[in-house]
């Protein structure tokens, strides 16, 4: 098939194009040439060409269903439905990292046309260090991960996609969330550019800000997709697992989220600039992390296509690379970096923000070190343990208290200097109203513990400062409010909804019934019916509230034909107050059917806030810088 | 003496580093009290005492040995060597059949029953957890 050679040989022609790059950025370096500036341009945009070239041609392969190429054989079926077949392109380790690729060349061919404001020789360097992790990436496609691999005699069918992996929102996850990860490493490389040429200043800040919060707006809705899915789709009726796989998406966000900030501090105050440099490197670095440990067969999860030791010892090999070389480059360098003598006062905006970027170094650290301390334990000395919610519970929910307490105050102490209680008193009666709040809830809800409560009034004191800044009309800072707003209304949804969920599981047969709360729930059919790619069993049950309103569920098991899997489809009934989530198992053999009905509150407000806290993210990167 | 200059950034390494220290330690604690173990039914058996902790138990679900009523799912893990009866009720994860892995999380009533809280979801037939897969293969 034509298109295997298509697509293989242009990811050769783009190694070709990143090494003519990388050595003619190289040169450059050494004698600026203003002529072979244009050369550049045109370069970058023929390297992210052949690049495209090379995935599209992937996209037509699966699309025909040509299983003489390995990828679309192990991955497709003919049975699938179109858009399937075309998101299978990423549902596999190969198509995925040359997603991966793709987007790191459209990264570095929009980086470069939109810095002309940059000063050459940092636009240089930055593209020097890009090229070094695209060849990297590049030799690792080809080496051990090449999508275009055939096999011979041709099969008749291909193996087809993992069932749970076809879903509109897991089509579209991977890419949103790698463009998150992926425009992490422009970040990268500017910031270590920026170093070696001295120009970590506030000009650069107010340049690489746009980068930092476009990845944040993409990884932030890249993680809510794939969390609404498992919400969906694994029937385990929750948002967040504390799964390894999720863990190490939110630590580079976390970091992100860390860098975000005192990048502001960078730009309005020139102070912290070794400390961003950092957090680039460490953001980065988390994002190759994350890839390595889910791609390499280390942690099991839905995101493991291949057990391949060979991969994960090449991206640990390529990941040490990384880290050395920018850690070598921070030690030669650091003198650079302009220590001013701007005082730090206690009061102010800059030194609340440091002190929430503690609080998120603390979160990263205890989610880093949950997650792979098993794995190093189990290397070590061969025990094999699991580290579950309660320990990410127990350490982070009571330092949520302090931080959203600081991430009150802070955006409302101003820069530089405040003087205590100045225009405050809005601060203290807000205080003193939701200690009122707290004491009512306690009072209604009774059972909840101390930590819960005095978290529930924290973030409480937050949703009403920010709801306070979003209504008054000059307010300057109107993005940051949004995402504040939005992150208090996250928090009190998952603290009420944690609070308040119940739930009944049972096993039922047809004709039976089961009480729950003052409702009853009436099994009372199962239908068979087919598709093109499955089977399916529709199980009908009733549930009769006590004000006799009847609710009908269809739940429904998929017997997929290829591969030979079976999934559950809940059925959700979602309104603004409450979430009402249906979902039947199959216990092979038996009449029984293994049901669970969950009453979930405030469960659509979890989605939405985090779409609150991304789009204060938005405001803030289409805004125009003031004057 | 010294400035106040170099005093405040002694007092300010001295409250990073020990609250560096005070986060590890933390964080290490609370590791050892919530940490799960995974065991095979041998493993089981061969225990000098029972352990109160939580752990994990893998191993296949035997075949003929899944009896179901309306409140409860009792089943026997085996790894082919060894059994353990498991006592749950609960949500099952689609995948649990017999014959196939299983993974089961809860407490150990004595050395033949377990009493299980969770049965892990997982979700490809042809997946097994790497430890199930090791133990058995060791057999």
């Amino acid at each position: 098939m034509i298109f295997n050679y298509i697509g293989n040989y242009s990811l050769i022609i783009s190694v070709i194009i990143s090494l003519t790059i990388f050595f003619l950025s190289i040169s450059n370096l050494q004698k600026i040439n203003i002529k072979k500036k244009i050369n550049l341009n045109k370069l970058n945009f023929f390297q992210f060409f052949f690049v495209l070239v090379s995935f599209f041609s992937l996209v037509v392969l699966f699309v025909l269903s040509e299983f003489s190429n390995i990828t679309v054989f192990n991955n497709s079926h003919t049975t699938k439905p179109l858009f399937y077949k075309i998101s299978g392109t990423w549902g596999n380790h190969e198509g995925s990292l040359l997603l991966w690729l793709l987007i790191l060349t459209l990264s570095l061919f929009i980086y470069f046309l939109s810095s002309k404001s940059r000063p050459i020789k940092e636009r240089l360097l930055t593209l020097i260090f890009q090229e070094v992790i695209i060849i990297g990436f590049l030799i690792f496609i080809i080496k051990t991960s090449n999508p275009f691999n055939q096999i011979f005699p041709i099969p008749k069918e291909g193996l087809g996609l993992n069932p749970i992996l076809q879903d509109p929102i897991l089509a579209i996850h991977p890419p949103v969330l790698y463009l998150g990860y992926v425009s992490t490493s422009i970040i990268f490389s500017s910031s270590l550019a920026s170093l070696v040429q001295g120009n970590v200043n506030n000009l650069w800040a107010k340049h690489i800000k746009k980068w930092i919060f476009a990845s944040w707006i993409f990884l932030t809705i890249g993680i809510l997709l794939g969390s609404i899915w498992a919400y969906y789709e694994l029937g385990w009726g929750g948002f967040w697992f504390w799964d390894p796989v999720e863990n190490i998406s939110l630590m580079p966000w976390l970091s992100l989220t860390a860098l975000l900030h005192c990048i502001l501090v960078l730009e309005k105050r020139s102070l912290l600039s070794s400390w961003t440099i950092i957090l680039s490197i460490s953001t980065f670095t988390l994002s190759v992390c994350g890839t390595f440990l889910v791609r390499s067969g280390i942690l099991n999860s839905v995101h493991t296509f291949a057990n391949d030791p060979e991969r994960g010892l090449f991206i640990l090999i390529f990941l040490f690379i990384l880290v050395f070389l920018s850690l070598v480059i921070y030690f030669l360098f650091e003198k650079n970096l302009k220590t001013n003598n701007n005082k730090f006062n206690l009061l102010t905006k800059e030194s609340s923000i440091l002190i929430n970027n503690w609080f998120i170094m603390y979160f990263l650290s205890v989610i880093l070190i949950g997650t792979i301390y098993p794995i190093f334990l189990e290397v070590l000395s061969d025990q094999k343990i699991s580290v579950g919610p309660p320990f990410f519970n127990k350490l982070l929910i009571p330092f949520l208290i302090p931080f959203l307490i600081f991430m009150s105050i802070g955006p409302n102490l101003n820069w530089i200097k405040n003087k205590i209680f100045e225009n405050k008193i809005q601060l203290i009666i807000f205080f003193i109203l939701n200690l009122i709040l707290s004491f009512f809830i306690i009072k209604i809800f009774g059972r909840i513990t101390l930590t819960f409560t005095i978290l529930l009034a924290a973030s409480f004191y937050l949703f009403f400062i920010t709801f306070k800044d979003l209504i008054k009309k000059d307010y300057k800072n109107i993005s940051q409010a949004i995402s504040h707003f939005g992150f208090s209304l996250l928090i009190l949804s998952i603290l009420m909804n944690s609070i308040l969920s119940k739930e009944i599981i049972a096993n039922l047969k047809v004709g039976e019934e089961i009480k729950f709360m003052e409702s009853t729930i009436k099994f009372k059919k199962v239908e068979n019916s087919s598709r093109s790619n499955f089977k399916s069993l529709v199980g009908f049950f009733e549930i009769n509230n006590k004000d006799d309103k009847k609710f009908l569920f269809k739940p429904e098991i998929r017997i997929y034909n290829q591969p030979q899997v079976i999934t559950s489809e809940a059925d959700i009934k979602t309104n603004f107050f409450k979430d009402k989530f249906f979902v039947i198992n199959l216990v092979k053999g038996e009449n029984y059917f293994n049901i669970r009905y969950q009453e979930k509150p405030l469960m659509i407000w979890i989605w939405l806030s985090t779409i609150l806290i991304a789009i204060g993210g938005s405001v803030s990167f289409f805004k125009r810088y003031e004057k | 003496m010294y400035g106040r200059k170099v005093k405040l950034r002694i007092l300010f390494l001295v409250a990073l580093i020990s609250s560096i220290i005070l986060t590890i330690f933390l964080i290490l604690k609370s590791l050892e009290e919530n940490v799960v173990y995974f065991l095979s039914p041998t493993e089981v058996k061969s225990l000098n005492e029972l352990t109160q902790d939580k752990i994990r138990i893998g191993g296949m679900v035997k075949e003929n040995s899944i009896d179901i009523s309306s409140e409860k799912i009792n089943f026997v893990i085996t790894d082919f060597n060894n059994e353990i009866n498991v006592m749950y009720s609960g949500l099952v994860p689609n995948l649990f059949q017999e014959n196939k892995g299983v993974v089961a999380e809860g407490f150990l009533e004595d050395k033949n029953y377990f009493k299980a809280e969770k049965i892990l979801a997982k979700h490809d037939e042809n997946y097994m957890p790497p430890e199930i897969k090791e133990k058995l293969g060791e057999k």
